[in-house]
């Protein structure tokens, strides 16, 4: 393990838990740059072979942006990168090997050792959850905080009303900060240098979309524990519905504009046979749509798939935005990628892996 | 013939005492020169059970039982961050008393006591305890001072009849206590969870008023009757031993003394 106190690059080995990772970083005045509910137990190698996003990568991108460089172990035994990945922030020479194990799902290496670039832990952070009467609002309500906000917007999530009501049910000491009940929530938070300038700017932006009737209802959290209790309504989404019954999780990139009408549809085709909750990364487009039912359940199955595959295919979404293929989506991959993607994916399978060990039918299945 | 009066008794003013406190996740560390903790850069907040004396006044205003709320605290000028919380959360103004030097309870109290000799406040809500010193004394030294009844570590509190009932927590368990007021009282973690602020109470407090005064122009005598003589961190705790058996074990405790 080692950091670079001048550039923010931290080298570590692909088992360092996430948080063990921000925790040191912490020390340094830095932190990582993704943010996950898993962070308590997911491996940073893991994170970068399945190219971890979550809740920062509104504001610090994905990891093929942050990775500076890894060690990886291919197939044949040859060690790419070596011990000290190179922790260049710019470097164009020749092809940039290493982002094609970022999110290959450990099928073209293994990742063995990760140079990392971390940003400055900023001290003045604000949590805000505000409530909207409809999709639309909210959508208006990211566009407006992107503008007004700029540089400090840190995070925009988003739950309809049936994935706070899960949570409410299922985690305990959890309630609403908001006296009524809304048919959406986001969760806004902003991360700067300058509490004073964030607080104006923020109180800004609240002025401006309160008045504008953007937005109904809403709180700021006024201490870190406050702060932490919304994130938790947020982040408690899917333990709740896993408490509540079996559930089937989606995990769709989709058009922002038409992302929550793809809920609403298939609210109506589950119609009593299960719990439909919507929410996820609205600021990245990216939608989690989760069924809860009282155990598992062929007809639901077959009401959602291929339904909500197709339909993500017909807005040129994506079937994974985050979550990967892995075994599950294996028959959906052509939903998202064309046959000539596929070929040359399978190409280079064949190239980095004649043998077929590494993590093999996963991804695709070799024929 | 006796003419029987009703009243109505309903607290006119209620003052809040809010405290800007270090934070409880905050890491700290001890001055060099061991005569404090250092507090520069250090995350400052609400002192969580002032939080919860705001929220207990707040709520004896929505159920008609006071006409005002008003919130006050002591200590530099990033205090009126903490009031303007505490506006947010339903004060109806703030009142700032100004000074850069270290805050202890009798200073603080005798504060108090120059604002309710203004403010005429029939109740006086605090925090039982700050959490940076843990003293448990402001409370007690004001009502002290004004020569007032005091219902400390309230887990609720009740209008009844003209008189305030307070139900305490103590060792035993729970006491309630009938006070006339005004009086004092202290908030303990039970009497209420508070609320968060809301969108439309942030800006109306924008609008609220909060007054500053310095501590001369209350007439309070700031002299610190304290010493801090030293300030140490708890000791590092050393590795704890593994023994191979029962028999190791009593030897060992035998030979530290502890049996």
């Amino acid at each position: 393990l080692s950091f670079d106190p001048a550039s923010g690059a931290v080298s570590c080995e692909a088992g360092v838990v996430l948080q063990t990772l921000d925790e040191y970083l912490a020390e340094q005045g830095h932190r990582v740059p993704l943010d996950l509910a898993a962070k308590g137990s997911c491996q940073i190698g893991g994170n970068v072979s399945t190219n971890a996003g979550g809740i920062r990568y509104l504001r610090y991108g994905s990891l093929h942006g942050s990775v500076l460089g890894l060690e990886v172990v291919l197939s044949d035994g040859t060690i790419l990168g070596g011990s000290g990945a190179t922790a260049l922030r710019k470097d164009n020479t020749g092809y940039h090997l290493k982002n094609l194990f970022i999110g290959a799902e450990g099928t073209l290496g293994v990742v063995t050792g990760v140079t990392l670039l971390t940003p400055s832990r900023l001290k003045s952070t604000n949590v805000a959850y505000l409530a909207c009467q409809d999709y639309e609002s909210v959508v208006n309500t990211f566009r407006s905080a992107r503008a007004g906000l700029g540089e400090i917007l840190s995070a925009f999530e988003f739950q309809d009303s049936y994935a706070l009501k899960v949570v409410l049910d299922n985690l305990p000491n959890s309630r609403s900060p908001l006296q009524d009940q809304y048919p959406f929530y986001a969760l806004i938070e902003t991360s700067g240098s300058n509490e004073d300038h964030d607080r104006q700017k923020l109180e800004a932006f609240l002025d401006q979309v309160m008045s504008s009737q953007l937005v109904l209802d809403g709180v700021l959290a006024q201490s870190e524990t406050q702060a932490n209790q919304i994130w938790s309504l947020r982040e408690g989404v899917a333990e709740s519905m896993q408490r509540s019954g079996y559930v089937y999780k989606y995990d769709l990139s989709l058009p922002l504009a038409r992302m929550y009408q793809l809920v609403q549809d298939t609210r109506k085709r589950i119609g009593e046979l299960g719990y439909v909750v919507g929410y996820g990364h609205l600021g990245d487009s990216n939608l989690h749509l989760n069924v809860s039912t009282k155990e598992a359940s062929n007809e639901v199955l077959g009401l959602l798939e291929p339904f909500l595959y197709q339909q993500t295919r017909e807005y040129g979404g994506s079937v994974s935005a985050e979550h990967g293929i892995g075994q599950a989506k294996l028959d959906y991959l052509s939903y998202s990628k064309s046959a000539a993607e596929i070929a040359t994916m399978r190409k280079l399978k064949a190239l980095f892996d004649p043998h077929n060990i590494l993590n093999p039918n996963k991804v695709f299945s070799m024929e | 013939e006796n003419s029987t009066c009703v009243l109505f008794i309903m607290a006119n003013k209620v003052l809040v005492g809010v405290k800007r406190a270090i934070h409880y996740a905050a890491k700290i560390r001890v001055k060099p020169d061991k005569s404090g903790v250092d507090v520069a850069n250090v995350k400052m907040s609400m002192n969580p059970f002032c939080e919860i004396a705001v929220e207990e006044a707040v709520r004896l205003k929505e159920a008609g039982h006071a006409k005002e709320v008003i919130a006050v605290s002591m200590g530099p000028k990033q205090c009126q961050e903490t009031l303007r919380t505490a506006i947010a959360m339903g004060a109806d103004r703030g009142i700032h008393v100004e000074t850069d030097q270290v805050m202890e309870p009798l200073q603080v109290a005798k504060a108090l006591r120059a604002l309710s000799e203004r403010e005429k406040p029939d109740l006086v809500l605090l925090g039982k305890q700050a959490i940076d010193d843990d003293a448990n004394q402001t409370g007690q030294l004001l009502a002290g001072l004004l020569d007032w009844p005091q219902g400390t570590f309230a887990s609720e509190v009740k209008f009844d009849s003209g008189k305030l009932l307070v139900t305490r927590e103590v060792d035993g368990g729970l006491e309630t206590i009938r006070l006339s007021t005004p009086a004092v009282v202290t908030a303990d973690l039970r009497l209420n969870e508070p609320r968060y602020a809301t969108l439309p109470n942030i800006m109306k407090a924008r609008k609220k008023k909060i007054d500053t005064f310095k501590p001369e122009e209350l007439d309070i005598d700031l002299t610190s009757r304290l010493e801090v003589v030293s300030t140490d961190e708890p000791p590092t705790r050393s590795a704890g031993v593994i023994v191979e058996s029962t028999q190791e074990l009593v030897e060992k405790l035998k030979a530290a003394g502890t049996i």
